[in-house]
């Protein structure tokens, strides 16, 4: 470097640099804040950060391996027994399921309605990767490839946890319902009363702003996907009222609920794909 | 053909970006330091013909890109952060560490109030009541990211 610099032949233009980073960042963040145009730039950025992605995830997936290999044949026949247990007394509820379906789709076709012939799942493992911690969201291994899209429902294996956001070839960011600009359509299963819940940006925690203070809720009502707004097929749990405050001089109650999903612990997630028969050619005859 | 001395500084970048996303138990996830902005002080400081502004804007992108936030939301802080840091390098570099501790705190908790205001704008979370100990963590790491930094830069000639 020079020993004397000329003090303002680089001054002026790192100046003018910041003006137009800022203000870029800032048209930057209210076109990605309203509306869709950034998602291709967004999609080919998430791949390019896949490798990063990928390594920070390496240790914690090598660990696992590890322990699985190192378990020992007492601990595999322990879960192989158990897993075999589990399986039987599914199998005995899913023959009930069986007979209940068909039921369900009979009377459907009597009632000339739209049904639900089932639902496609996929398994795929969470990535340990830690992303903003202002927002809930997840990396899921799945991605295109797969076949997963984008709005595309994801669920554990006891209820529904969020949304894919954004996919790429391999990998899947999914935004959790607990997340703050997230919100679900959901049912109280006892009597039917639909609603929205809308993400409070705490991990453990659904809010239920939209019911009167006097509605039919009460805390430990579990709360199931209604299926409107056509993202997440409906029936699935979500979560169960913790709390209910009725201030009288509110119109609203305070309603606060826990999603019934492990959204802090579970390793494995389901992708759905809902498959409807003929809903086309059924809903126009409605209409 | 990227020069050598490109590869070491990026090379030095993925890896903030990696220490970023790394997973980190549950209780230490909200002081996770501000990895890249460190690294990039640090350049912006010692090679402020190669790393400035436009640096700052570029990694920010990539830095909202790894984790998901809005595009932009980072880029904001780190053109700040990279700005100052490239005006200031010549009165920086003479500094004993732990004077220059207490600016790199200014810088970082600078951009991450900036950062914070973005959050608080575009969704209603509310911000982790220990926000102000992230900066001053990335304060107190900064003697050694400072050293690695150097050696790394003095073994491989980066210039």
């Amino acid at each position: 470097m020079k020993a004397i610099k000329p003090i303002f032949t680089q001054a002026p233009s790192q100046f003018a640099q910041l003006i137009l980073a800022l203000l870029v960042s800032l048209a930057l963040i209210v076109v990605d804040y309203r509306y869709q145009h950034l998602q291709q730039a967004r999609a080919t950025l998430a791949f390019i950060v896949y490798p990063l992605h990928f390594l920070a995830d390496l240790p914690v997936r090598t660990s696992l391996q590890f322990q699985q290999w190192s378990a020992s044949r007492t601990q595999l026949m322990d879960e192989n027994q158990q897993l075999h247990r589990v399986n039987l007394k599914l199998k005995a509820e899913l023959q009930k399921y069986v007979a209940l379906q068909a039921e369900n789709i009979r009377l459907r076709n009597l009632l000339d309605s739209s049904l639900k012939v089932g639902d496609r799942v996929l398994i795929a493992e969470l990535s340990a990767v830690d992303l903003d911690p202002y927002r809930q969201q997840i990396i899921i291994n799945k991605g295109s490839a797969s076949g997963a899209f984008t709005g595309q429902p994801v669920l554990d294996a006891a209820a529904v946890m969020g949304q894919v956001i954004e996919t790429t070839q391999f990998s899947s960011t999914v935004l959790l319902i607990t997340d703050a600009t997230h919100s679900i359509p959901i049912q109280i299963l006892r009597n039917g009363l639909r609603t929205i819940a809308v993400g409070s940006g705490r991990v453990n925690e659904l809010q239920l702003p939209y019911l009167p203070t006097d509605s039919d809720i009460l805390v430990g009502d579990l709360l199931v996907t209604s299926g409107l707004g056509g993202k997440f097929p409906p029936g699935y749990p979500v979560a169960r009222v913790t709390h209910i405050n009725r201030a009288p001089n509110n119109a609203f109650a305070e309603i606060t609920a826990q999603p019934a999903a492990h959204l802090d612990r579970s390793r494995e997630v389901l992708l759905v794909w809902t498959m409807h028969a003929h809903t086309n050619g059924l809903t126009e005859e409605t209409e | 053909m990227p020069s050598r001395s490109v590869i070491i500084i990026l090379s030095t970048f993925c890896l903030a970006l990696l220490l970023t996303v790394l997973p980190l138990p549950e209780w230490a996830r909200a002081y996770r330091p501000q990895w890249v902005s460190l690294v990039l002080i640090y350049w912006c400081i010692a090679l402020p013909h190669r790393v400035g502004v436009g640096a700052g804007f570029s990694i920010g992108i990539v830095l909202d890109a790894l984790t998901s936030t809005l595009f932009g939301q980072h880029a904001l802080g780190m053109s700040l952060t990279a700005f100052l840091a490239g005006q200031l390098h010549a009165r920086i570099r003479v500094f004993p560490l732990w004077q220059q501790a207490l600016v790199i705190l200014i810088f970082l908790l600078a951009e991450h109030l900036l950062t914070l205001w973005v959050v608080m704008a575009t969704s209603q979370t509310s911000p982790n009541p220990h926000y102000w100990s992230i900066p001053i963590i990335g304060a107190i790491l900064w003697p050694w990211v400072f050293m690695t930094l150097r050696n790394v830069r003095r073994k491989f000639n980066v210039a």
